[in-house]
């Protein structure tokens, strides 16, 4: 170990391998191109309700009001309070023009641009497909290669020492040496709940939005998940969890080092921080 | 203590350089992000590109057919799950005198015309239609654009008119035509293919696993009362197993075809001329 940081220069080691670089561009691309075209499609119903069907005050809606000026004005309302979201939520400018539009996610934010749910469902449906065969190839690729119980299974001891590693990351005190080769536990964690819990959870969310897929079983397996409407508000759930790791996973990579990271998940190739050896003897 | 000062040394100059980098990144991003828009929205405007995404649809009604089963049955609900009124949507009253005038005479001189590739082309009255042997579901409706209605629907298994019309064997879809006259103009209709639908009625086709399902009915009851106007008085289609676009209202005939390239816009539906999927199971 000492003798890495003995020898000058850089120390550089492989910590992605290329299926999962591969992998995780794919999943960046389609995830945002399908978060951003279910935006349109939210949209275009802009309520979320909980049950079998949408006769029940929502949970959330965002919607625009006409005031008394005959201006649009946009609102959000979360069960039962109502917040001012105007210019954002509910009513926004799209491109261009001076109005305001009656639109639940502005347009900078949705694929297609302009509301165009039939387009959205286009972008959505198709790389629906991408999504999900390719993170089914990843859980594989995660199971057999045993990148899944080498890197993300914390151990025993990791689990225990979780309250260290909180204090950790709310100091902003990142590992350094031999143990940046391994992801650290709150790591571990959040990638596995996205891997088995928020990604499972919004295909199935999904299929049970089809109403051919709702005729699995002869119908009924709907209900699992507290009925249609249920599901739809779950997968928007679950995609706003998705995007609230995404933010949490870009912070962490920005704050420990953007370009290096950034050349790991591209080339594959990562450089250990040069204080290697003050803390090598931590770990092993 | 050394270590801890040397990192704070670090979190200190990273703050530092923080500023110009934090410009550098939102501007950046903000630059990529409005790219990738652009570039979507391009991508939106070009027909090979639109006609890739839409192949998937073909994999998807393949995969669910496959997962499926072709007779597997939509879930059926029970009369606790109604609630008061359900939902209307699209036309929720036809603007035409046809129409007008059929609805002052309560349907009396409304006919259903069957025809197109069949042996025996017929014509059946409201009267007729709820003398043949009836189905009786409750089933929740789903709109493509993300509510869901449950309703009682009472009405004749499309396979009986087919068993009485007998289809002939080049028959590859059943298309219904609408009362309804669709020429407004819709806040999300998209650009596309707005030349031919001008004056047309709705229209809508299903295929012959649809046509046959047992779920499949041509509905004249609603929730125990007759079907009313802004529901699709005084017959509606119901295939359980699609999106509500597919359930045509304010039905005037159903035509057997082979393929539904020379009617109207050429993709079997008035929301399917406007770019939505042919096959909404999804």
């Amino acid at each position: 170990m000492q003798t890495q940081a003995d020898s000058a220069g850089p120390v550089m080691f492989y910590r992605h391998r290329s299926p999962v670089r591969i992998m995780h561009w794919i999943n960046v691309l389609s995830f945002f191109l399908m978060l951003m075209s279910g935006l349109t499609i939210f949209n275009a119903h802009p309520n979320l309700y909980w049950g079998k069907d949408s006769n029940s005050v929502p949970l959330l809606s965002i919607n625009a009001e006409e005031g008394a000026n005959g201006e649009l004005h946009g609102y959000t309302t979360i069960g039962g309070h109502k917040f001012d979201t105007n210019g954002v939520l509910g009513a926004s400018h799209e491109a261009g023009d001076a109005a305001l539009s009656d639109r639940a996610f502005p347009s900078w934010a949705t694929i297609p641009g302009r509301q165009w749910l039939a387009m959205a469902r286009n972008w959505h449906l198709a790389f629906a497909w991408i999504f999900v065969l390719n993170g089914i190839a990843y859980i594989a690729y995660a199971i057999f290669s045993g990148h899944l119980r080498r890197d993300m299974i914390p151990t025993g001891q990791e689990l225990r020492n979780i309250g260290a590693s909180i204090i950790d990351h709310l100091q902003f005190k990142h590992p350094v040496g031999e143990a940046v080769k391994r992801y650290n536990v709150l790591q571990n964690l959040a990638y596995l709940l996205v891997i088995f819990g928020l990604l499972p959870l919004i295909v199935v969310a999904g299929f049970a939005m089809s109403p051919r897929l709702d005729a699995l079983f002869n119908g009924g397996w709907v209900d699992l998940l507290g009925g249609r409407q249920s599901a739809r508000t779950l997968h928007f759930l679950a995609a706003f969890g998705l995007l609230g790791f995404v933010f949490v996973h870009v912070f962490e990579v920005i704050v420990t080092g953007l370009w290096n990271n950034m050349r790991s998940m591209i080339t594959g190739q990562y450089r250990l921080p040069p204080e290697t050896h003050v803390n090598v003897e931590k770990r092993s | 203590m050394m270590k801890r000062s040397k990192r704070e040394r670090l979190l200190q100059q990273q703050l530092e350089n923080q500023p110009p980098r934090r410009r550098f990144l939102r501007l950046g991003l903000a630059a990529v992000g409005a790219t990738i828009l652009s570039a979507c929205d391009r991508l939106s405007a070009n027909s090979k590109f639109v006609g890739a995404l839409e192949s998937a649809q073909n994999l998807s009604r393949a995969a669910q057919k496959l997962v499926t089963g072709r007779v597997a049955m939509a879930q059926e609900f029970t009369p606790a799950d109604i609630r008061a009124s359900f939902r209307s949507n699209g036309t929720i009253m036809p603007n035409s005198e046809q129409y007008d005038a059929m609805l002052k005479n309560n349907f009396a001189d409304w006919k259903l015309e069957v025809a197109g590739l069949v042996e025996k082309p017929m014509q059946f009255s409201l009267a007729e239609l709820r003398q043949l042997p009836s189905r009786t579901q409750i089933t929740r409706h789903d709109c493509v654009e993300g509510w869901s209605a449950i309703g009682k629907w009472k009405g004749v298994p499309l396979h009986h008119i087919l068993a009485l019309v007998k289809p002939l064997p080049e028959a590859q879809y059943v298309l219904f035509r609408c009362a309804d006259p669709m020429d407004e103009e819709d806040d999300d209709a998209g650009q596309q293919a707005k030349k031919e639908v001008k004056d047309s009625t709705y229209y809508e086709s299903i295929d012959m696993d649809d046509a046959y399902h047992p779920q499949t009915i041509l509905a004249y009851d609603l929730n125990d009362t007759a079907l009313p106007v802004r529901n699709g008085a005084p017959l509606r289609v119901r295939v359980e197993r699609q999106l509500g676009y597919k359930h045509a209202k304010y039905l005037m005939k159903i035509e057997l075809v082979k393929d539904f390239e020379h009617i109207r816009g050429g993709k079997g539906g008035y929301w399917e001329d406007e770019g939505y999927d042919w096959y909404a199971g999804i």
